[in-house]
């Protein structure tokens, strides 16, 4: 089970950086080793620290009023590049639970529902007035079920997936009791297509 | 009724159900596994008391975390080591096939997967790493995974995906002397922007795809990420069954001519209808480069630094209006699922012969498989390459990734025949410019970046 989401009431920090990777977010050396519980105290490791370690104050979600932001809202393509997983288990470390943006990579977009984290797309000028509200510091309201953020603007899911955070559901326990088709399916392509199957 | 794209043929193949919402469960063909993401599945897999499911239909190797120092057999540190030696033992508890360090099959998973005949055409193939593009060179339907998705499939052998919409890009025109597949895709890239394909799969088309070996296209079909795509893919022809007539993991006997006359069906209909469309004139380009932290930030070889990204241009040390030939460069990296196959090597090669690297770089050249270094070794490349004083390294991602230790030192600059040219990449503060093999190769012996057809 993942954690289910339903609404969410929290400050929103503004990341209006443009085609933030996934390196960016979580440099490889830490995806080889580091438990998934641990891996948020290394997002965005490069911008996030002084060379000497310590927290660069100059950065969005180390100043006082974003420390506790559980949204970000993200300048276009966000999360492109490498498909590690560890982009998404790194914010959700740092206990971020929605980004919105007028557009994701794809492999991490993906990811996020993965891990019951909610990545909202907005059209680029509405995205630029949240950008705004989130600057001076305003609160935002996401409501899922409602698909709306501060009961005004709205934003589209598929039904599925809504109702995959909604429930906190598990994509691998739906597919596992399908077994019966995926067997079905591929005892006839083995008649179909012989050649795939090693013999 | 309307002609078919390739993509729709293949697509519909392997759709088991029907989810709502346009989601699909689609069965996979080919599960290619790399020791970094796919032990991260093993040992989730194994804590849900789960079991892989078709270990018939996966190929694993060692890419990501070996270390490539010559003669090296293993890891550069005892995290790596510990993963290796993990992969290994859950891949053989599995029942799957591993090509292991210092076999005849091991490499970069997506060098070896058409390297080995196990990447055929028509298939759905998923690995977890977002170049698993590259394998739509040979006509087959592949994407990157994340982690939770790659569990999935070692359980159950499908993915969930939504059918994305379609893109075909002709490049027009016969590429000049001294330009590549690198060069190609690279230039589109920068036209397209590093969104440009985004929610698309991409069919490349054209007399220059049509013109280039298997590996310069799967060169093109491996940067599709970079276009924001996750698939790529070309149609296969005669070309592509040559390639693959007599491989390892080819069909063969009665199976390959079954195999052949479904691939003759694969190629898009006349009159089908895509999303969208796009043309490049690749007649008029020069060899190409990158001048930013994106690899959309890319110029010919003869152009000058534009005046843009102000950010991208302070991390990259360069100032802008200026010639980008003439920079002095550090480090030059040969390698990568990108540009780390036979002819990619072949083309450094003839750049270096009978030439040396200039004393203040450091150049390394690391082939993608153990089957690629044995048979260039064979051509005698490897004395090229050391007798110019470039290092002849073991296969594996080397300095593309920096998984493994193999840096680019704060603020040096490296041309690198890699793919990604972000901030940090191949070390923290390296500065990347992304460029063909025979590029990279000019660069070295150069000492700075150079045009290559002036050698």
């Amino acid at each position: 089970m993942m954690e289910k989401f339903s609404t969410l009431s929290s400050v929103a920090a503004p990341f209006p950086q443009k085609n933030v990777d996934t390196d960016l977010i979580i440099r490889i050396e830490r995806c080889t080793g580091t438990p998934k519980e641990e891996i948020g105290r290394y997002a965005f490791e490069m911008a996030r620290f002084l060379k000497d370690g310590s927290p660069d104050p100059e950065f969005v979600l180390n100043r006082p009023k974003y420390q506790s932001a559980q949204i970000l809202v993200c300048g276009e393509f966000f999360g492109t590049g490498s498909s590690r997983e560890m982009a998404v288990w790194a914010l959700a470390g740092l206990g971020i639970r929605c980004l919105i943006a007028p557009s994701y990579g794809q492999i991490f977009y993906g990811n996020c529902f993965q891990n019951g984290l909610l990545p909202i797309v907005l059209p680029a000028s509405t995205v630029d007035g949240l950008m705004r509200e989130a600057s001076a510091g305003n609160a935002f309201e996401i409501d899922l079920q409602r698909q709306t953020i501060n009961g005004k603007i709205s934003f589209d899911i598929t039904p599925r997936r809504k109702k995959m955070l909604l429930e906190g559901l598990d994509e691998l326990g739906l597919t596992l009791a399908l077994e019966p088709r995926i067997a079905a399916f591929e005892a006839a392509d083995r008649q179909r297509r012989p050649w795939i199957y090693p013999p | 009724m309307a002609g078919r794209t390739m993509f729709d043929k293949i697509w519909d193949l392997h759709v088991v159900d029907e989810l709502g919402d346009g989601m699909q469960l689609l069965f996979v063909d080919r599960h290619v596994i790399h020791e970094l993401s796919g032990y991260r599945g093993q040992v989730e897999i194994a804590r849900r008391g789960l079991r892989m499911r078709s270990p018939e239909l996966a190929l694993g190797s060692f890419d990501h975390v070996v270390s490539t120092a010559p003669g090296a057999r293993g890891g550069n540190n005892a995290n790596a080591d510990r993963i290796i030696a993990g992969f290994r033992a859950e891949s053989r508890k599995a029942g799957m096939r591993l090509y292991d360090i210092g076999e005849d099959g091991q490499g970069i998973v997506h060098v070896i997967g058409p390297e080995t005949g196990f990447t055929i055409p028509g298939t759905l193939l998923v690995c977890g790493d977002s170049h698993t593009c590259t394998h739509g060179a040979l006509g087959a339907l592949a994407w990157g995974i994340g982690t939770t998705e790659l569990v999935h499939v070692l359980a159950t052998q499908t993915v969930v995906q939504q059918k994305p919409k379609t893109m075909r890009i002709d490049l027009r025109g016969a590429p000049a002397k001294g330009v590549t597949g690198k060069d190609l895709i690279l230039a589109l890239i920068g036209k397209l922007g590093t969104a440009g394909g985004m929610g698309y799969a991409v069919e490349y088309a054209g007399e220059a795809i049509r013109g280039l070996d298997m590996e310069g296209r799967m060169t093109v079909c491996n940067l599709s990420i970079e276009l924001g795509a996750k698939v790529g893919m070309v149609a296969p022809d005669e070309k592509t069954c040559a390639f693959l007539k007599g491989r390892r993991h080819a069909p063969q006997g009665a199976r390959w001519d079954q195999a052949l006359a479904h691939w003759k069906t694969l190629p898009s209909d006349a009159g089908a209808r895509f999303d969208a469309e796009h043309a490049i004139d690749c007649a008029s380009l020069a060899p190409q480069i990158t001048w930013g932290t994106s690899p959309e930030d890319v110029i010919g070889v003869d152009g000058v630094v534009p005046d843009r990204k102000p950010d991208a241009l302070a991390y990259m040390g360069l100032t802008a209006g200026r010639p980008i030939a003439g920079t002095k460069v550090d480090r030059v990296f040969i390698g990568s699922c990108t540009n780390s196959r036979l002819p990619d090597l072949r083309a450094a090669a003839a750049i270096a012969r009978g030439r040396k690297v200039a004393k203040h770089v450091e150049a390394w050249v690391v082939p993608g498989s153990w089957r690629i270094k044995q048979d260039a070794e064979a051509e005698g490349l490897h004395e090229v390459f050391k007798s110019a004083g470039f290092q002849w390294r073991e296969a594996g991602c080397s300095m593309c990734v920096a998984a493994n230790g193999d840096y680019v030192a704060p603020l040096a600059r490296c041309v690198s025949t890699s793919n990604r040219n972000f901030v940090g990449r191949q070390g923290p503060q390296a500065r990347t410019h992304l460029a063909s093999p025979a590029m990279a190769a000019a660069a070295a012996i150069a000492g700075e970046i150079t045009d290559v057809r002036g050698l």
